[in-house]
C-alpha cells in the first residue's frame, strides 16, 4: 500500500493513500471536531465543524479531504476557530435552544461544542426559522426544530437497517429530515428499533417519554405495579451515573427498582428461561414433524415488524413465542396474580428495556389476554435512568439487593439474550440436552458470539443435524434471508436481532456518541459484562432454572402446552410497505 | 379510454424503471421521464418508482421535493411564474406574488381548487430589463404593480 506523508500542525505523518486529513490526524493524535461524521457510514462534510486551513483559498473539511503528499495542515488557527465557531452560531440561529427542558442536556453534541468553541451568543444570527412540527404518533418522537441536518440518522435508517423511511426533502432553507410526503414516522414502514436516537447528536430524535404513566401508576394505590427488566439493561445503565461502560449493575438496579417504589421487582431473565424452554422445544417439534424450517427467532419486534414489512413470506418461518417480557407480562397477569390472590385487571406491568420498539410490542393487540395487555407500560434504559436522577436515589452508592421471588430467577442463558448469538447459544443449551439426552460440558458456543455481521455454524446432535445463523441488524437480515430466499444457504435456526450488536446496542440505551464509539465499543464492552454475568451464575441453563420448573408442573404442565399456546405464543400480520 | 390512457402510461412508466434500473442516478432519470409522462410525479407514481428501481420511497420523494422541475400536483391550465431575480426583487416582485396568492386564493407552489391556475415563484427569467416580472404560460407581463394583477387574472379566466 502506498504512504502519503503530510503535516498537521507541524506533526508529521504517514497514512495510506486514500485516508482523509481526518484520519491522518487522528493517527497524529490530533482532534479535530466533527459533528456530521460516523466513520463508514456518513462522511459527507455536511457540517463544517471539521474545517481545516490547507492553505488553499477556502477552508476545507477534513473529513472528506484526501490527503496528499506534503501537504501542511493547521487545525487550530484564529480563521479556523472562527469558522467553527460561526458554523455553530448559524446552526444556532435555526434551532430550538429549550436546551434546560431538553432530555439530551448534558450529553448533547452540539451543545457541547457550542461550549468548547465558546459562543456566547446564541442569537447572533437570530431570523427566521424553518417551520417545523413534531412527530409523535409512533414511540420514536421527531423534533425537526431541534434538527441540524446531520443525516446520521438518515444513513444508519438507510444503510446500516435498510429500512429506509426518512431522508432530506425539500431544498435550501426548507430542508428537513422527514418521511416522504410528510408522512408520520407511524404510517411508513419504520420498525421503531431507534437507532436513529442512538445516533442523533441532539435531542431531534427521542422516545416517547412514559414515565410519568410509571408515576402515576405507583401512586395508585388501587394498582400493584410490577416491574421487570431486560436483560441487557443491567449491562448499560450504570453508564447514566458515572459507572464505567462494561459494568454490570444488576444488584443495584434491582434496589433502585424497589426504591421507585415498585410492589414487585420480577425479572425478564426468567422469561428468557420461559421463552428457551417454549422456543427449544418448537424447534425439536418442527424438525421432527416436518414444521416450516428455517426456523426464526422472534424476541426482537424491531426485527419483527421489518419482517411484516418487508419479507412477509417469512412470517411462517417466525418462532410462535411472544417475546420474553411479554411471556412474563402474561405470567404476572395469570400464574402470579392467581398465587397472590390479586385480580389481574389491578396489576400494572412496567417493562423496562434497552429497546423502543418494545413501546410498539407492548400496544399490539394479539398481545395479551381476557382484553388486557399483557406489559401496561414500557420504559427505556434511559428513561429509568432519568427517573433514578428525579427521584434524587444516588445509583452509584447503592447496595446491591436481588429480585423478588417466584419470577425473578433467572440462569446464565438467559442473561446472554441481551446480546446477539445469546438466544442461539441459550437455545442450544437446551436442545442440547434434550435431544441427546446428554449433560453438555462445554457451555459456550464460541461460533455465534461476536461482531460479525452473520455468524454460522453447524452442530450434529444424535445424528440430527442442526444448521444455524446468527444475524444482528436488520440491515444483516436482509442479507440473509435474501440468500435463504434464493436457495443459496439453508439453515434449521436462525437467530435474529434487529439491533447492530443485539440488545446491548439497543435504541432505548444510554446514548454513546459516534467519537467516543470509534475509541471504546459498546457492543463489545456491553457484551464483555452479560458473559462475565452468564459465567458467574450456578445454573447456566434454562431447562435447569427451579423457579422455571415450577412453574411447568404448577401451571403449564410442559412446554407448548394448550395453556403455553394460550399465554405464551401470537402470531404476525403482514405489513405494507408502502401506505 | 381514461383507464385504458392510464394505463399506457403506466406501462411507459415500467419501460423506463426497466431501463434505469441498477444505474446511477437512476432516481432522477425516472422522475424526468415519469414528469413527462405524467406531467405531475404523484404519491402512486413514486411509490411505482421506489420500488421498481428497489430504492427507498423517501430517496424518490427527496429528489421530487429537492428540483423544482417536479411538481406533485397536477399543474394548473395557467402557470404563473413570478420572478423573484434580483432585479425583480428589488423592485418589489415579493409583492406581486402575495397579491396573486390572495387574489387566487392560493398558496405559492400550489393549484387552484378549479385547476385553473399553479402559483410559482421562479428564479430569473431573463427579463430584468421589465422587472417585475411574471409569465402566465408563455406570456411575459412586465414593470408590474400590484393592482395591474386582478385585471391580468380576469383575463384567464374568462379563456
Amino acid at each position: 500500500m502506498s504512504m502519503i506523508t503530510l503535516t498537521i500542525d507541524g506533526v508529521q505523518v504517514s497514512v495510506p493513500a486514500g485516508s482523509t486529513v481526518l484520519e491522518a490526524a487522528k493517527a497524529a493524535g490530533i482532534h479535530i471536531p466533527t459533528l456530521c461524521y460516523m466513520k463508514g457510514l456518513n462522511e459527507i462534510g455536511a457540517c463544517r465543524l471539521c474545517v481545516v486551513d490547507t492553505g488553499a483559498r477556502a477552508l476545507q473539511a477534513a473529513c472528506v479531504l484526501p490527503v496528499s503528499e506534503g501537504m501542511n495542515v493547521k487545525t487550530n488557527t484564529p480563521a479556523v476557530r472562527n469558522a467553527r465557531k460561526m458554523n455553530l452560531e448559524l446552526l444556532l440561529s435555526n434551532h430550538d435552544k429549550k436546551c434546560l427542558s431538553c432530555v439530551r442536556s448534558t450529553n448533547c453534541e452540539l451543545q457541547k461544542l457550542c461550549n468548547e468553541y465558546g459562543v456566547e451568543d446564541e442569537n447572533r444570527y437570530a431570523g427566521s426559522m424553518t417551520e417545523t412540527h413534531i412527530d409523535d404518533k409512533s414511540p420514536i418522537v421527531r423534533n425537526n426544530a431541534k434538527c441540524v441536518l446531520c443525516r446520521r440518522c438518515v444513513a444508519v435508517c438507510s444503510k446500516v437497517q435498510h429500512v429506509g423511511v426518512i431522508g432530506p426533502i425539500k431544498r435550501g432553507f426548507n430542508t428537513q429530515i422527514a418521511c416522504a410526503w410528510g408522512d408520520p414516522l407511524a404510517d411508513t414502514a419504520c420498525i421503531n428499533c431507534g437507532q436513529c436516537i442512538a445516533v442523533c447528536p441532539t435531542g431531534a430524535l427521542t422516545e416517547r417519554d412514559d414515565t410519568d404513566k410509571v408515576y402515576a401508576a405507583i401512586a395508585d394505590p388501587t394498582k400493584h405495579v410490577v416491574v421487570q427488566p431486560a436483560p441487557a439493561v443491567r449491562a448499560a445503565l450504570g453508564e447514566e451515573f458515572g459507572i464505567p461502560m462494561g459494568t454490570s449493575v444488576t444488584g443495584k438496579m434491582a434496589c433502585a427498582l424497589r426504591r421507585l417504589g415498585f410492589d414487585k421487582v420480577f425479572d425478564t431473565d426468567f422469561a428468557a428461561d420461559l421463552t428457551i424452554m417454549e422456543e427449544a422445544n418448537e424447534l425439536i417439534d418442527r424438525v421432527k414433524n416436518g414444521g416450516v424450517l428455517p426456523m426464526i427467532t422472534s424476541c426482537s419486534p424491531g426485527w419483527i415488524k421489518f419482517c411484516e414489512h418487508q419479507y412477509p413470506d417469512f412470517l411462517p418461518n417466525l418462532s410462535s413465542c411472544k417475546s420474553p417480557h411479554e411471556m412474563e407480562g402474561a405470567v404476572i397477569k395469570s400464574y402470579y396474580a392467581e398465587k397472590a390472590g390479586i385480580d389481574p385487571k389491578d396489576i400494572v406491568v412496567v417493562s423496562v428495556m434497552p429497546c423502543t420498539a418494545k413501546k410498539f410490542e407492548a400496544a399490539r393487540p394479539e398481545l395479551g389476554h381476557d382484553g388486557m395487555a399483557d406489559v401496561d407500560i414500557v420504559i427505556t434504559t434511559r428513561e429509568l435512568a432519568r427517573m433514578i436522577k428525579k427521584s434524587g436515589i444516588d445509583f452509584a452508592s447503592l447496595p446491591e439487593e436481588d429480585f423478588d421471588e417466584m419470577l425473578g430467577d433467572s440462569t446464565g442463558a438467559a442473561v446472554i439474550f441481551g446480546v446477539t448469538g445469546g438466544v442461539m447459544e441459550a437455545a442450544l443449551r437446551t436442545a442440547y440436552e434434550a435431544i441427546t439426552g446428554k449433560k453438555l460440558e462445554k457451555l459456550e458456543f464460541m461460533d455465534v458470539r461476536g461482531l460479525e455481521g452473520v455468524k454460522e455454524a453447524s452442530y450434529n446432535l444424535n445424528g440430527l443435524d442442526l444448521k444455524v445463523a446468527v444475524a444482528h441488524s436488520t440491515g444483516a437480515a436482509a442479507k440473509l434471508l435474501d440468500a435463504v430466499r434464493s436457495g443459496e444457504k439453508s439453515y434449521t435456526f436462525i437467530e435474529i436481532m434487529g439491533c447492530p450488536g443485539g440488545c446491548v446496542n439497543g435504541g432505548g440505551q444510554p446514548i454513546v456518541s459516534p467519537a467516543e464509539r470509534e475509541k471504546h465499543d459498546p457492543r463489545v464492552l456491553r457484551a464483555q459484562a452479560i458473559y462475565a454475568e452468564d459465567a458467574a451464575k450456578s445454573v447456566r441453563k434454562s431447562h435447569e432454572n427451579p423457579s422455571i420448573m415450577k412453574l411447568y408442573d404448577e401451571y403449564f404442565e410442559k412446554p407448548n402446552s394448550h395453556k403455553a399456546h394460550e399465554l405464551l405464543h401470537t402470531h404476525y400480520t403482514a405489513r405494507p410497505k408502502y401506505k | 379510454m381514461f383507464m385504458a390512457e392510464k394505463r399506457d402510461k403506466y406501462l411507459q412508466l415500467d419501460e423506463v424503471i426497466q431501463q434505469n434500473k441498477g444505474k446511477r442516478g437512476a432516481v432522477m432519470m425516472t422522475l424526468q421521464a415519469a414528469q413527462n409522462i405524467f406531467e405531475h410525479v404523484p404519491r402512486d407514481v413514486q411509490v411505482r418508482i421506489a420500488e421498481g428501481l428497489e430504492v427507498p420511497l423517501s430517496e424518490v420523494y427527496g429528489v421530487a421535493t429537492f428540483y423544482s422541475q417536479f411538481s406533485l400536483e397536477p399543474r394548473g391550465k395557467y402557470v404563473i411564474g413570478v420572478c423573484l431575480g434580483t432585479a425583480c426583487y428589488v423592485k418589489g416582485s415579493k409583492n406581486i406574488l402575495e397579491r396573486l396568492a390572495k387574489e387566487l386564493d392560493v398558496k405559492v407552489g400550489s393549484t387552484t381548487k378549479d385547476g385553473r391556475f399553479t402559483l410559482r415563484d421562479t428564479r430569473c427569467l431573463g427579463a430584468c430589463g421589465l422587472a417585475p416580472v411574471i409569465m402566465i404560460n408563455d406570456d411575459v407581463y412586465g414593470r408590474l404593480v400590484p393592482d395591474d394583477i386582478p385585471a391580468i387574472i380576469e383575463k384567464y379566466r374568462a379563456m
